[in-house]
Order: structure tokens, then sequence, then C-alpha cells
């Protein structure tokens, strides 16, 4: 009851470090996303480079956040920019090439031939495959990509305060280190809430950018 | 074209390893490694980084993978659906608020660090468990029935070994998760090679920094391979998947 009253009590700092936390996630993600989706698709048209490229996106993601954080400060130093929200944006953005190159990857091998076949008997040109066939039917993967990605962000942003980026992070530090247990509860608990309604946002996304055709079909087939 | 990227990424690597060792020599971390007051202070958080984490995925593997089991018999599969959801959403709360909040219940030291890695690593291991079981073809276990097989040999003999590539996965993911983990679990006083980390951090001391960071890595990267490696180990010829 008493982080409740805590939260309360300081509802405008709440609100200002949510803000602060979902503000780092989101640049990391629209920087992300471009490069991403642009990488899976360059490698879905250039096989031999598929796993070279899924294998360093692997490597980027088994690299433990609190370490990738200090490999970057001492490079980032150099322009003075070692600590706060530059590394924060930097290091996120490295943790969602996975799951969106990954998925928007397996999405575009996974449209069905037929329909490629199809495209191609009406004249489309490679790019306009691309365009109009390709990306809709590979959208929603795509944004199940993202919404990992959100959800790991948000985990991760959490740890960047600790280099000064700031966002609901911290009142966990700040919690810890005064040993003020509503503190550390709130700032736990509102970091979980955040990373649960992100999710459940997503996946609300997902569903609306399923074409419409497809949604149909799958009624159909049920 | 082919040989010329092969060479010229040999390049780039050797070009890399070049730069990176410059880089430690410069910001003392090789002399702080040689250092002989300093070294028995690194290679103790080291081995105490290990023992949090092979004693958490020890018990978390032990647990998850009984979980997965039980879940997945005939008598419990009814609360699979459910268990799942919560399994779903346990994973999207933040490492560092699982350690806070085992933080707040349970106090500081190496005790609740171990409990809430412990926790969280169950997560992907029962995760995948019930998912690579649940995945197995029923015309196997018709056969296994059809040939007299009692439920305990089904599982030993056929379900398990076709579910071990998804179950490795799980304790893949759980494993290098953990290792991150750890690095953390030095604000709630576990120590571990976050210690170096975070002193780094707060003195810019970047060669202590590095000495910690580094580390880390490897670990995980090692781990990585290591599960690899279990993998041909453990998935039966039969199954593997030819690359």
């Amino acid at each position: 009851m008493s982080t409740l009253q805590f939260i309360i009590n300081n509802f405008n700092e709440v609100m200002f470090l949510c803000w602060e936390h979902v503000w780092i996630v989101g640049i990391a993600l629209l920087i992300a996303t471009p490069i991403g989706v642009i990488l899976g698709v360059l490698i879905t048209k250039h096989e031999q480079f598929a796993s070279r490229v899924l294998g360093g996106a692997n490597i980027l993601m088994t690299i433990p956040s609190l370490a990738l954080f200090g490999l970057m400060l001492p490079i980032l130093a150099i322009y003075n920019m070692g600590l706060g929200k530059v590394p924060a944006v930097i290091a996120l953005v490295l943790y969602s090439q996975l799951p969106i190159i990954r998925n928007t990857y397996t999405a575009i091998k996974n449209v069905p031939p037929a329909l490629v076949d199809a495209g191609r008997g009406m004249g489309m040109s490679k790019w306009k495959l691309l365009r109009e066939l390709e990306i809709p039917l590979a959208t929603p993967v795509i944004i199940a990509g993202l919404r990992t990605a959100a959800v790991m962000n948000i985990g991760v942003a959490a740890i960047a305060t600790y280099i000064g980026a700031g966002g609901l992070g911290v009142y966990i530090q700040q919690g810890i280190a005064r040993v003020y247990p509503e503190m550390i509860l709130s700032g736990a608990i509102l970091v979980s809430l955040l990373a649960i309604i992100v999710d459940g946002g997503m996946a609300m996304l997902e569903k609306f950018a399923t074409p419409e055709g497809i949604r149909v079909q799958r009624k159909l087939s049920r | 074209m082919k040989r010329l990227i092969t060479k010229l990424y040999r390049i780039i690597i050797a070009v890399l390893i070049l730069i990176a060792g410059v880089t430690f020599e410069r910001t003392g971390l090789i002399k702080l490694i040689s250092d002989p007051y300093e070294y028995p202070v690194i290679m103790g958080l080291f081995l105490q980084h290990l023992y949090i984490v092979s004693l958490s995925m020890i018990i978390a593997t032990i647990i998850g993978v009984t979980a997965g089991i039980v879940l997945t018999r005939q008598r419990f599969r009814k609360y699979a659906g459910i268990c799942m959801y919560i399994i779903g959403l346990g994973q999207t709360i933040p490492s560092l608020a699982v350690l806070a909040l085992a933080m707040s219940f349970l106090g500081i030291g190496v005790k609740p660090a171990v409990f809430a890695l412990t926790i969280y690593s169950i997560l992907p291991i029962a995760r995948n468990t019930l998912a690579g079981i649940t995945a197995v073809p029923p015309e196997l276990i018709d056969a296994g029935k059809g040939m007299g097989m009692p439920p305990m040999k089904i599982l030993l003999d056929v379900e398990i070994p076709n579910a071990m590539e998804v179950i490795l996965t799980g304790f893949r993911v759980a494993l290098i998760i953990n290792i991150g983990t750890t690095a953390l679990a030095y604000v709630i006083g576990a120590g571990g090679l976050g210690d170096l980390i975070f002193t780094g951090i707060s003195l810019m001391q970047t060669d202590k920094l590095l000495a910690g960071a580094i580390p880390v890595t490897l670990l995980a990267l090692f781990a990585d391979f290591l599960s690899e490696m279990l993998g041909l180990v453990l998935i039966s010829k039969g199954l593997r998947h030819s690359k």
C-alpha cells in the first residue's frame, strides 16, 4: 500500500521517468527498424550472407547488456559521450537487430512461392513484388519481431540507468542505494507494468497489421 | 569475388584484434591483470560469478524440466495453457526488476541473487520443455504405445529425445540471460564480475571496467558455444538437422 502511496506522492516524477523510459526505447526502435528490415530484406536476396549476418546479430545478442555498456564506454568516451542516453540508445539498437532481422528474413522466406509466381506472371518487377506482395505479407511477423525487441529493450533500458540514461531504472538504483523498499518496489513494478503494457499493445498492432485477405483466409480455414 | 571478400574479412578481423591489443595496453588492462595483488581479486570475482551462474542454472534446469514434463502429462495438461501465459508474462518482467524484487523481500547477499536468477532461468527452460514435448508428433507416441511401451518409457525414449533440441534452446537462452543478469547481481550485494564493471563505471577507471566486461562477454560467448556442443552430445543422431 505504501508503494502506491509513494507513486501517488511522486506522480509527476513517475510520469516523467516513464516518459523518459519510453522515449529511449522508442528512439532506439525507430533507428533499429529501418536498419533491421533493410538488412533482413537484403539477406533474402543475397542468400550467401544470411548465415553470417544472422550469426553476427546473434553474437551481439549474446553479449550481456552491462558488459556491452562497459565495452562501449571507453570507445564513446573519446567523443565525450561515454555516459548518458547515447550509449543506451546504441546498445538498444544493437540488441534489436537479431529479432528484427530474423523475423524479416523468415517472414519473406515463408511467402508462398505460388503467390510470388502469380505476381511475376502479372508482370511485377522485383521492386514491385517486394513492395506490394512480400512486405505486406511479412508485416505481422516483422511487428512480432519488433514486439520482442521492444519488451527486451525496456529491460535493458532499466539497466542503462547505471550509465546515466535515466528512465524508471532510476527508482530501482536509488532505492537500492538508499535502502528504500517502497522506491525499489515502485520502480520494479512500474518497469514490469510498462513491459507488459507494451507487449499487449504490440500484440494488438500485430493483429491490426495483418492484411485483411489473410484474416479472412484464416477465419475460413478454422 | 568470394575469395576477395573472405580475404577482406580476415584482414578486418586481424586489424580489430590489433586495435583491441593496443587499447588494452593503453588503458592499462594488461598491467592490471598482471598485477600480483589485483590478479587474485579478479580471479576470485570470476569464480564467484561462475559459482552463482552454475548453482542457479543447476537448480533451474532441474525444476524447469520437471515442471515442463509434469505439465504435459495427461492429468495436468489442462493447466498447460494458463501456465504458458503466466510464464510469458513473467518473461516480460525485466531482469533488474526481478533482482530488485528479490532484494526487497529477502535482503542483500548471494542467496537472494541465486533465488532471483533461478526463478528467472526456470521460465525459458520450462517454456521450451513444454513446447518441445507438445510438438512431438502424435504418430511417434502412438507407435511407442503400439510397441507396448509403458508411459514412463514413452517419456524417456520417445518424447524427451524428440524434444531435446527445443529444450536445449531454452537452456541456452536461460544460460546466456543468467550470465548477463549475474553481472547485475552486484547491485544486490552478490559480488561477481559486475563488481569490476560497476566500480569501473563509477570511478571512470577503464582498466577495471574492461577487466570486468571482457570476461563476462567471453563467458557468455563461451556458454553459447558450449550449449551448441552439448547439442551434439545430447541430440540423437537420427534427429539432427543436416546443415
